[in-house]
């Protein structure tokens, strides 16, 4: 059994609208058989904190284009993507993508 | 009596020469006082002269300028440059001009000449556009292309501080080049009024060494990358929206591109522009003037820290952060190792959107499941008993609204609110009450541009029979704005 992981989640860009606006939680991933990944953590958002319209927010088992990952402040495609193990105290923060000028 | 005949004697004598005396040095104190005056006079006549040289050049200076400014041609298509001319010193007017930059050892005499001989191409005279090329200009950037397809409108201004209110209807590009030539008329500006395509960007981008992507959709910042990789120019890219804002230079010294970091366009439903989302005028701002100093460190020669970075403003919390990036990816189609974007395509279609940040007009709805602002006046008119249930957010119906309108926003009739559902069949079973018989109480559902009562006809038709029962649903095309344009003038537009 892995024990549980406590992380930091952030939305911001416009994320955080589907989450209530709210931009900062802190999260205690319970502990489970599998380590705690970033593919888990996804499920668990959608299942748990992601009330309405998910398509907004992830598509497959990634999050939708235009949103970035980020790790303990840097790109998630640096840490693994997907397979990136979390630790405990991680920093996690979805931002999505601005356009306007 | 001797005595006294000596005495008026003298006195006499006293008297006379006294008065002579006197005559004398009041002549001699006048003489005085007159070469006094005379030699103010001459120092009066030189300053008056030097004054004159003085108001000959300033109106010189002035006329020059004007010349300048009528200069400016504004451009409806890409013509072909002539290179910068390569300035061999500063002039003294450079160096007292640009002094107080010229003592920072990191720009120095040889930054400030290579500020001089950098051409820049700025898409989009927006929010952050304006400060961009406000602070370009002001630091004595040699060239500026100056480009946007739109012209100045009043909701504009609280962003975009190169426009003013006189300028409202007159072409961007050729508003802010004004505002450019009257801060510097040292600095070349080119307006460019026209819609950066597939067909001009390589021809466009190709003629600059630096490009700024100031742009504020999804297509065009695409389109504006691929130009840059396609012919290797750096591109400082700045967004902002609401109270965030975010930027990045891509492609350059190996770094990343735009498609490393997004290779597939985010779902056009997922994007918000400043017209809907909304933005504080401050912070493209600050974006824009951060934006300005990239590019000044890589026109200097300085180079830029943002190559592989992401930096991130929080205006509400008053945070930055900078985000490490993946390097450039071997696997990109325009900049990786075996490329299939080898030419500009077609980017509108690629991401699904229009480019520009123009409302996007929905057609979710058939023809009688809408009416026109016309039909809803005369029902107004006719005081038929119905629901008006307008959509839009809280912030937005405190704007202004209709009298007499239901108010629940979009987002609670999709979470499907107990609160909001509660008070919905209120009111549909008190409008039921007035009406004769058992008929459907008609429901006419608006928003600002009739795209989101689109949305909201769908959900309620779907909740018929469940929460909500007895309604005929259907939208007034083209909203509130729709109204404030063909039936009431005093209506506010926003």
């Amino acid at each position: 059994m892995a024990a549980p992981v406590s992380v930091h989640l952030e939305f911001g860009g416009g994320a955080e609208l589907l989450f209530d606006g709210v931009k900062e939680h802190h999260v205690t991933l319970p502990s489970q058989p599998e380590p705690w990944g970033m593919r888990q953590l996804l499920v668990w958002i959608q299942r748990n904190l992601l009330k309405e319209r998910p398509e907004l927010f992830v598509q497959g088992d990634s999050v939708r284009p235009g949103i970035l990952v980020l790790i303990n402040d840097a790109d998630w495609e640096l840490m693994g993507e997907l397979d990136y193990q979390l630790q405990d105290q991680d920093n996690v923060v979805f931002i999505s993508t601005l356009h306007g000028g | 009596m001797t005595t006294f005949v000596f005495c008026s004697y003298i006195l006499n004598y006293y008297f006379y020469y006294c008065g002579y005396f006197v005559t004398v040095i009041f002549l001699l104190v006048r003489f005085s006082r007159l070469t006094a005056m005379d030699n103010e006079m001459c120092s009066l006549k030189r300053q008056l002269e030097e004054k004159e040289k003085e108001i000959a050049a300033l109106r010189s200076k002035l006329a020059a300028r004007v010349e300048k400014a009528s200069e400016l041609k504004i451009q409806d298509k890409v013509t072909t440059l002539n290179p910068l001319t390569a300035k061999p010193s500063l002039s003294n007017e450079d160096i007292m001009r640009y002094s107080r930059q010229l003592l920072l050892p990191d720009l120095g005499v040889q930054g400030q000449l290579k500020l001089s001989q950098t051409s820049v191409l700025v898409v989009g005279c927006g929010g952050l556009g304006c400060p961009l090329a406000q602070y370009l200009a002001a630091a004595g950037i040699g060239r500026l292309g100056l480009l946007d397809y739109d012209e100045v409108e009043l909701s504009n201004l609280h962003r975009q501080v190169l426009h003013g209110e006189e300028n409202q209807g007159q072409a961007k590009a050729l508003s802010a080049a004004r505002s450019v030539i009257r801060l510097n008329s040292g600095v070349e500006c080119i307006p460019y009024h026209l819609q950066l395509s597939p067909e001009n960007a390589l021809q466009l981008v190709q003629q600059y060494d630096i490009v700024a992507d100031c742009s504020d959709n999804v297509p065009t910042r695409y389109l504006v990358n691929d130009a840059c990789v396609l012919s290797g120019k750096p591109l400082v890219s700045a967004s902002a929206l609401r109270m965030e804002g975010q930027l990045t230079v891509y492609n350059y010294h190996g770094g990343p591109c735009y498609r490393c970091l997004y290779p597939v366009p985010p779902p056009p439903e997922t994007v918000t522009n400043c017209s809907d989302g909304g933005v504080l005028g401050v912070v493209p701002g600050i974006m824009g003037c951060l934006q300005a100093l990239e590019v000044l460190k890589i026109a200097s020669g300085q180079g830029t820290a943002c190559g592989q970075q992401l930096l991130l403003f929080d205006a509400q919390n008053a945070r930055f952060r900078s985000i490490r990036l993946r390097p450039k990816q071997p696997s990109c189609v325009v900049c990786g190792e075996i490329p299939s974007v080898t030419r500009l395509v077609d980017y509108e279609a690629f991401c699904g959107s229009a480019a520009t940040d123009k409302c996007r007009k929905l057609n979710l709805l058939s023809k009688d499941q809408r009416i026109t602002v016309q039909d809803y006046k005369s029902i107004r008119d006719s005081t038929g008993p119905h629901i008006l249930l307008d959509v839009r957010p809280l912030v937005e119906v405190e704007i202004c609204s209709l009298p007499s309108s239901l108010n629940i926003p979009l987002s609670s009739l999709e979470e499907k609110k107990s609160k909001d559902i509660q008070l919905l069949q209120e009111k549909i079973s008190q409008v039921k009450q007035q009406m004769a018989g058992d008929q459907q109480a008609p429901v006419y559902v608006v928003c600002k541009l009739g795209n989101d009562s689109q949305k909201a006809v769908q959900l309620l038709e779907k909740m018929s029979g469940e929460e909500v029962d007895g309604i005929t649903v259907k939208d007034i095309s083209g909203g509130l704005m729709a109204w404030a344009k063909m039936i009431d003038p005093s209506f506010p537009r926003y």
